[in-house]
């Protein structure tokens, strides 16, 4: 080998080094860019997402007239049903629910980069995993979840998700239901130790337009459990032959959000024209009690 | 070669290292945005319904960390009082606009300032981005003095202070004239073509609050002014 040919594998070596480096420390600049969103989140519930408590509080979701009529037929003694009592809610109940949120990342042990986050879980809400590996989402035909399948990927330093493959359910816990066609986007934006996550949630079935929610997290020195209390189903006596339900025009709850804040049907409901601005100029004030 | 494919190496890494860098000094803030704010924006009210759409009743003050002075004031509620002293926009106030169901309008007012304003009682904010800004003013408005700065990659922080004590909430529930507001701007694609705004809000107030107040608020961009409809501040 001459000495020209020794030079030239040298200088190639050093140009495939060269590459690699450069490549790689792109890679680490991609990296930096990205936030930190491990840790314990604590919940901040300064602003009511999963509705009031009142049987028939539907404001703020756009319904179409299908899941109006399906929310209205809920009864909450279905949750006396032994089979019922366990059953959880879909992965968009993490922004809504009254906890805090534990964010864990799996990591490749050679590459060292993330495979995947995952949320954990609380009592009546299971984990939910992030791929961020690059898989697909699985066939339209694969097992629905409660949790549902997540992929994520990095724009910026907001980390961006898409959820499908949940398992029917409901959008809030007083009965507006979602179907095993909604999907869920979500946006993770860390401002300093504030997490806010935009959600925007879409279903064909029972939704008018997308349902848009936010929630903020705030960053906890205590460490949060990734798990909740495990869920017990017991028998809380017999509710009939058939699930607990109301007939259309039935409901006995339907105004009492009226009733107690003024709140008219229409945006009790769901009715989607009830949630932009010009509709407060239809209704009258509430006057002030005591 | 070998010294040329050493040193090629070293500045392209140190290039590399380097963090994405900050609008130039002579930059100026309308120049240099990390993401773009203009526009006509609708509050899309999914959360707090009956806080927002409606006056709540007094002494309904639920999720708001008050403590128990502020919480006397909020159970003295007294709308009639408001508008008879004038003070009927003290719900439009910077800590509370935001979650005002409401349309605003973001333009540049200059190269420096981003001017935002509320149909719904009428209101103007100043972002102001200087690095020095015009000193506080001795009387204290309801939007109070707002500093601004781009965030890297794509957000907006805004800083406020220097606000006349006002209301949280519609119903009385309130923060004093020493209150500081943070926000953060985020823009976010909605499935189908168009765009959300996300405002997260941070409303600190030792003297009423026990804690920070945290809320976030999004809007929906349209396309035009066509439902714009200026209204005046009401105190109910």
């Amino acid at each position: 080998m001459g000495s020209n040919a020794v030079y030239r594998k040298i200088a190639g070596s050093l140009a495939t080094i060269l590459a690699a480096a450069v490549l790689s420390l792109f890679v680490c600049r991609t990296a930096s860019a990205q936030a930190e969103i491990t840790g314990s989140w604590a919940a901040r519930n300064h602003e009511v997402l999963a509705g009031d408590g009142l049987p028939v509080d539907f404001t703020g979701i756009p319904l179409n007239e299908e899941g109006r009529i399906r929310a209205l037929s809920y009864s909450e003694s279905q949750l006396a049903m032994v089979e019922r009592q366990c059953q959880g809610w879909p992965a968009f109940y993490f922004v809504q629910g009254p906890f805090g949120l534990k964010i864990w990342s799996e990591t490749n042990p050679l590459k060292g980069n993330v495979i995947s986050y995952t949320i954990g879980a609380w009592e009546d809400r299971a984990p939910i995993t992030i791929w961020m590996d690059g898989r697909p989402h699985p066939s339209k035909y694969a097992e629905h979840t409660r949790s549902g399948f997540t992929t994520g990927v990095w724009e910026g330093n907001t980390l961006v998700t898409y959820t499908t493959h949940m398992k029917a359910g409901f959008l809030r816990k007083t009965g507006a239901p979602s179907s095993d066609e909604a999907m869920m986007t979500a946006r993770f934006y860390r401002h300093g130790d504030i997490l806010t996550v935009l959600a925007i949630i879409e279903d064909p079935i029972y939704l008018a337009e997308p349902w848009i929610l936010s929630r903020s997290f705030q960053a906890s020195a205590a460490p949060l459990s990734p798990i909740g209390p495990p869920c017990v189903s017991t028998y809380e006596a017999s509710v009939g032959e058939t699930a607990p339900h109301y007939l259309p025009e039935k409901n006995p709850f339907v105004d009492e959000m009226t009733t107690k804040y003024g709140v008219p049907r229409a945006a009790a409901v769901g009715s989607p024209e009830t949630l932009y601005p010009e509709y407060r100029k239809t209704i009258s004030p509430v006057a002030p009690l005591r | 070669m070998r010294f040329f494919l050493i040193a090629t190496l070293v500045t392209l890494s140190f290039a590399a290292a380097q963090p994405a860098a900050p609008a130039g000094p002579t930059g100026t803030a309308k120049s240099s945005p990390t993401i773009d704010l203009a526009g006509y924006w609708v509050a899309f009210v999914t959360e707090d319904w009956r806080f927002r759409m409606i006056a709540p009743h007094k002494g309904d003050y639920q999720g708001v960390p008050l403590n128990a002075e502020a919480r006397k004031i909020a159970d003295a509620w007294d709308p009639a009082a408001d508008e008879a002293a004038g003070n009927q926009c003290k719900a439009y106030g910077a800590a509370a606009i935001m979650r005002m169901p409401a349309r605003f309008h973001i333009a540049w007012q200059d190269d420096n300032t981003l001017r935002v304003d509320s149909d719904a009682g009428m209101q103007t904010r100043l972002f102001h981005f200087n690095s020095s800004p015009p000193p506080p003013r001795t009387e204290r408005t309801w939007q109070g003095d707002s500093t601004a700065q781009w965030e890297r990659p794509a957000s907006l922080k805004v800083a406020t202070a220097n606000m006349r004590a006002g209301y949280l909430r519609r119903n009385g529930v309130p923060y004093s004239e020493n209150a500081a507001v943070t926000e953060y701007f985020d823009i976010a694609p909605l499935p189908g073509g168009g765009q959300v705004l996300l405002v997260t809000t941070i409303v600190d107030d030792p003297k009423y609050l026990q804690q920070p107040f945290i809320v976030s608020s999004q809007f929906k961009k349209e396309a035009d002014a066509s439902k714009w409809d200026p209204t005046p501040c009401t105190a109910r």
